[in-house]
């Protein structure tokens, strides 16, 4: 094919839009044709262009609570009626509550989507170590060897528990980041089973007193794994593991004593 | 197959709405150019949405779905009533291969985002819309022929004609820029 009919497939080829038997063969004529490789190089950088230019607009937080509002008073609100009648009157009340009821489901909805966004990245984080070369920096059983480990690299201290006469074995821990906030990543193992115990600053996760409302301590269970979490002593706990729910208990238990 | 309640469908438009929310308001800013009408314009698309869920088939394109009502909305306003006629009135032309490429126009394609963005407002509707679903967007043709209810082949043409009048106007900017100097 020459360069001509090349030109007019030029726009799908940087649109992504060829197929890959055609797209391999005009990367190998842009290989040898300068003149058809710079129509393409213009072309993209077009695109760049566009695509920068073309977000620009950011919407008000007030519209988007208006419209998300909407949805959720429409998904539930009473069908409009043709005629009013004191049935309306005396349900202006209600509506009141009602709409007090939506918002806070609104709210508690919005909270619930944070928890399990929480929930899903410490999950990751979890997966992530066990599955690296390396899950842990510093290897070692003895809790004497791996808390002071940690010095220096995390803001905060804590306290572990001694582990003699449970099933728990420590693996060892490494120092792990969530939400640009450095926290202690501990692994510990059960009946073969690998549990992770995170630690952070309570703070890092969005202030003090409403921060408890929108994680409540408690149990979880998130894609396939089961997670606690609780405050202590200004610390934020999480154990997550694949282990099941008592295991998790059990060790949370041993380390709000220690803690 | 169950057939989800008015509540349980609620949620689910939710869930698959607020997410496309900051990229349809781009859109409707840039359909419209003025703030106040675009606030209207995405909250009456949520509305019809919502009312319209249930004959949304599900497994087709959620997106190109959303952005079909929002931009039928814009085009039945009193804004979007005057460019009915230029979408209407386009008839399918033969791909011309573009111009080559020179320094020249390579250095347009580097122009600085303020003259792009005033470029890309100034290009009529059918231009612009489609330049924005493609680059920003960055939707596939498939979702562009969707949205706008065009075949495939239109898609290809409409947005070789937006990108050579974009590419027009823009030379013509920089040439208008150099005369001044």
């Amino acid at each position: 094919m020459g360069c001509e009919q090349w030109r007019g497939k030029l726009d799908s080829y940087v649109d992504g839009e060829l197929d890959s038997a055609e797209a391999r063969v005009l990367g190998e004529h842009m290989r040898v044709c300068p003149a058809c490789a710079a129509d393409a190089l213009e072309r993209v950088q077009m695109k760049r262009a566009l695509q920068m230019a073309g977000e620009r607009y950011a919407a008000s937080t007030e519209l988007r609570n208006r419209v998300a509002m909407s949805l959720s008073a429409r998904s539930l609100a009473p069908k409009p009626r043709r005629h009013f009648s004191y049935w309306q009157i005396l349900a202006a009340p209600a509506l009141v509550l009602l709409i007090i009821s939506l918002a806070t489901n609104f709210y508690m909805g919005r909270e619930n989507a944070r928890r399990q966004r929480i929930y899903s990245e410490l999950a990751d984080l979890h997966v992530a170590a066990l599955a690296s070369p390396t899950p842990v920096d510093v290897v070692s059983t003895d809790r004497h060897t791996v808390k002071p480990w940690f010095q220096g690299k995390i803001p905060f201290s804590f306290n572990l528990p001694e582990l003699q006469g449970s099933e728990f074995t420590l693996l060892g821990g490494r120092v792990t980041y969530f939400e640009q906030t450095p926290g202690a990543h501990l692994i510990y193992q059960i009946r073969k089973h690998e549990i992770s115990v995170f630690i952070f600053q309570d703070r890092a996760f969005g202030g003090r007193g409403e921060e408890t409302a929108s994680l409540p301590a408690g149990a979880a269970r998130t894609l396939s794994f089961n997670v606690e979490n609780w405050t202590q002593n200004g610390l934020r706990y999480f154990v997550v593991g694949d282990a099941n729910a008592d295991d998790i208990q059990a060790l949370s238990k041993l380390l709000r004593d220690a803690g | 197959m169950k057939v989800p309640n008015e509540h349980e469908s609620a949620a689910t438009f939710e869930e698959l709405a607020m997410p496309l929310f900051d990229q349809l308001y781009n859109f409707a800013r840039w359909l419209t150019q003025d703030t106040a009408e675009a606030e209207d314009l995405v909250q009456e698309t949520y509305t019809k949405a919502l009312r319209g869920f249930s004959s949304f088939q599900a497994g087709t394109n959620f997106r190109a779905w959303m952005y079909r009502i929002l931009r039928n909305s814009f085009l039945s306003s009193r804004t979007g009533l005057k460019t009915m006629v230029a979408i209407d009135g386009e008839t399918d032309e033969q791909l011309l291969p573009a111009e080559n490429a020179t320094p020249e126009s390579i250095l347009i394609a580097q122009a600085d985002r303020g003259l792009v963005q005033q470029a890309l407002a100034e290009l009529p509707v059918p231009a612009r819309e489609i330049l924005l679903l493609c680059e920003v967007e960055e939707m596939s043709y498939q979702e562009i022929a969707e949205t706008l209810a065009i075949p495939i082949g239109t898609v290809m043409s409409r947005l070789f004609r937006a990108r050579k009048a974009l590419r027009d106007l823009l030379r013509d900017q920089s040439e208008g820029g150099r005369d001044g100097v």
